[in-house]
């Protein structure tokens, strides 16, 4: 899932495939939230991944407060100081700019661009499912073969297309990730839905006299959302990736704005004489990228009822 | 068992002529085909059958739980005089889990594993009663109570994923009366369990309908279970009723051959094993390809020529006892 080639960004997940892996299909998701919780701890992986993310967070939130120096200004005439100079502990970069500034500055960027689409298409794709799974027939038709459009677009090519189209910046980026996403998430949502809407539990549920709201809201929903989570958690990564590769082709936000994808693109003139410059984004990247999939997994395993250990 | 008692007895459902086709492709394929039963007040019928027979898509037809490309197509269903057919979905929802209780076959997968299982009861009890969650969780755990879950106030708070098949039994038979439904429909309740839990769930459905003065109906392809619990038994054959009688008549002077060939496929305990048992010969017909006549009459070892052309009507034969079948009902003219 997680690639550091940035023009090539994203692999495309297939949603089916992974539904299929989640187990959505035949079994829905049985947990207890205490082990829950205690199967996620118990996966070292998925443990330091989250420790590790949420130092990340906090130091992108806390940038304009820990940030030695402002990202966007050269400070002092030093110029691809390396890492470890003294006053600049990761170095600058070609304009003077101190690195570790703009990685705290640029992580509230990437790390929005990477959560923000994710939370929306998973909110919007979550809807669009649940009413094709549920309802069925023309709706249904109607709605998959509406996604099946977007879907046949290469993810990223349809991201710059819509990016290219709005003003660059910010929430251009968000939007057009967050739409290009709503397929994915919405035909993951509608298999989970109709694995559940098969299961003996929601004829049991109608023959006590369940409403429709009822059902959605009490027997589908809560049993499509623990795989969709799973799913989103996985994507979360992917779009750093691809939120990057936006920024890079300068349809993400503008300079001087830091933001990682941005970072490497300007480093990749000078790699020769100062890779950090460009590795040191890229790293960021693949490891914030890296501990999201392994969170992901973690939530997989703990949610996965063949897994359950007590 | 009561025999006198049937004939008094209120009715509190009558089925007559009901019909459920499923469209498969272009084709239309009858599953339950004019079927007709009534269900007593404290009483217990039972609807036995092969596999495919049309039990289980009787019973869901009687709560219009029928999904297209299902679609009950005929027939009257009437619970105290009042024909339900008619009824949408909004009033069927208030009949169902509240007049008429229905306990599933495979306990396992028929709770919702997200649900607790107290909040879980609760949620059948909030659908039909004006009452706070508060109420609606204390009376779950008296529920559970009553159907024998140990350390109910407990257990209430687990996860169905956390009970035995034996016990989620028990959850659903508390979903199934929750209400105090007047009529409980048990679709094989004891299949996927173990033989000592099966006696056990048997028991206490026996227990409760006794004591909530309910119908119960009882969908089993087990003669035992016949044997033990029904007051009334329907036999199905490919989607028809083929006999109807009361239980002692059934298994001491059944009149279809089918009835007499199903009786003999039982393994009793005191057979003696130099006995052979004795299969059916053939197989239920395609519905998709019904014989024209008795459905039953390729298999049948007593057929005569109209049995082949004609469908037999069910007649009433004795007191209680209803068949359809020209040679039992001494029609030996083919």
């Amino acid at each position: 899932m997680v690639t550091t080639s940035l023009s090539e960004p994203a692999a495309e997940p297939n949603a089916e495939a992974i539904a299929a892996e989640l187990g959505t299909v035949d079994a829905p998701v049985i947990a207890t939230r205490r082990w829950r919780l205690a199967a996620f701890t118990r996966d070292r992986a998925a443990l330091v991944a989250s420790i590790f993310l949420l130092i990340v967070c906090a130091a992108a939130v806390l940038a304009p407060w820990i940030s030695p120096y402002d990202p966007n200004v050269a400070s002092g005439q030093l110029r691809f100081a390396p890492p470890l100079t003294p006053g600049h502990i990761l170095g600058t970069d070609e304009q003077g700019r101190d690195m570790l500034s703009r990685l705290l500055w640029g992580g509230r960027i990437s790390l929005l661009v990477g959560l923000v689409p994710v939370a929306l298409a998973s909110a919007a794709g979550l809807v669009l499912g649940l009413v094709a799974g549920y309802a069925g027939g023309i709706i249904d038709q109607l709605i998959m073969r509406t996604l099946d459009v977007l879907f046949a677009f290469p993810m990223v090519l349809l991201a710059i297309a819509i990016a290219g189209v709005l003003t660059p910046g910010i929430s251009t980026e968000i939007i057009a990730i967050a739409v290009v996403l709503i397929p994915y998430v919405g035909r993951l949502a509608r298999t989970a839905t109709l694995g559940v809407v098969a299961m003996p539990f929601i004829e049991a549920a109608r023959a006590a006299g369940a409403s429709r709201t009822a059902l959605l809201a009490r027997y589908i929903t809560p049993n499509v959302l623990p795989p969709l989570l799973v799913y989103a958690t996985t994507l979360i990564g992917l779009m750093i990736v691809v939120g990057s590769g936006l920024s890079f082709l300068g349809l993400g936000v503008q300079p001087p704005t830091a933001d990682w994808g941005s970072m490497v693109s300007e480093g990749r003139e000078v790699l020769a004489t100062a890779p950090f410059v460009t590795l040191l984004p890229g790293l960021v990247i693949v490891v914030v990228s890296l501990a999201f999939n392994f969170i992901g997994d973690g939530l997989r395993d703990a949610l996965d009822p063949r897994s359950a250990r007590r | 068992m009561a025999n006198v008692a049937v004939a008094v007895a209120e009715v509190v459902l009558e089925v007559a002529d009901l019909c459920t086709d499923f469209a498969v492709g272009r084709q239309t394929i009858r599953v339950v085909d004019r079927v007709s039963f009534s269900l007593r007040r404290g009483q217990t019928t039972a609807i036995v059958g092969e596999s495919g027979s049309g039990k289980t898509v009787t019973a869901l037809s009687l709560l219009q739980l029928i999904e297209p490309p299902g679609r009950i197509s005929g027939g009257t269903i009437r619970y105290r005089g009042r024909d339900l057919r008619p009824l949408d979905e909004t009033a069927m929802q208030q009949v169902r889990g509240a007049r008429i209780g229905m306990v599933f076959q495979d306990p396992l997968s028929s709770l919702n594993p997200s649900l607790r299982i107290g909040t879980q009861i609760a949620e059948t009890l909030l659908a039909h009663e004006r009452i706070s969650s508060a109420e609606a969780e204390r009376r779950a755990v008296e529920l559970l109570v009553r159907v024998g879950v140990p350390d109910a106030a407990a257990r209430a708070r687990d996860y169905p994923h956390h009970f035995s098949g034996g016990m989620r039994q028990r959850v659903l038979i508390a979903m199934a009366i929750a209400c105090n439904p007047e009529i409980i429909i048990a679709d094989e309740p004891t299949t996927a369990l173990d033989v000592t839990v099966q006696a056990k769930i048997l028991r206490l459905l026996h227990d409760l309908q006794q004591a909530m003065g309910a119908s119960l109906l009882m969908i089993t392809h087990d003669l035992g279970v016949v044997a033990a619990l029904a007051d009334e038994v329907v036999v199905m054959y490919a989607g028809r009723v083929v006999e109807r009688a009361d239980v002692d008549r059934l298994f001491h002077a059944p009149l279809h051959p089918y009835t007499r060939a199903l009786l003999d496929c039982a393994i009793g305990l005191d057979d003696d094993r130099s006995t052979p048992l004795t299969p059916i010969p053939g197989a239920p017909p395609d519905l998709r390809r019904r014989p024209a006549g008795c459905q039953f009459a390729p298999r049948c070892p007593v057929a005569i020529a109209k049995c082949h052309r004609l469908d037999p009507p069910l007649l009433p034969m004795n007191p209680g006892q209803d068949v359809a079948c020209f040679v039992a009902q001494g029609d030996a003219d083919g």
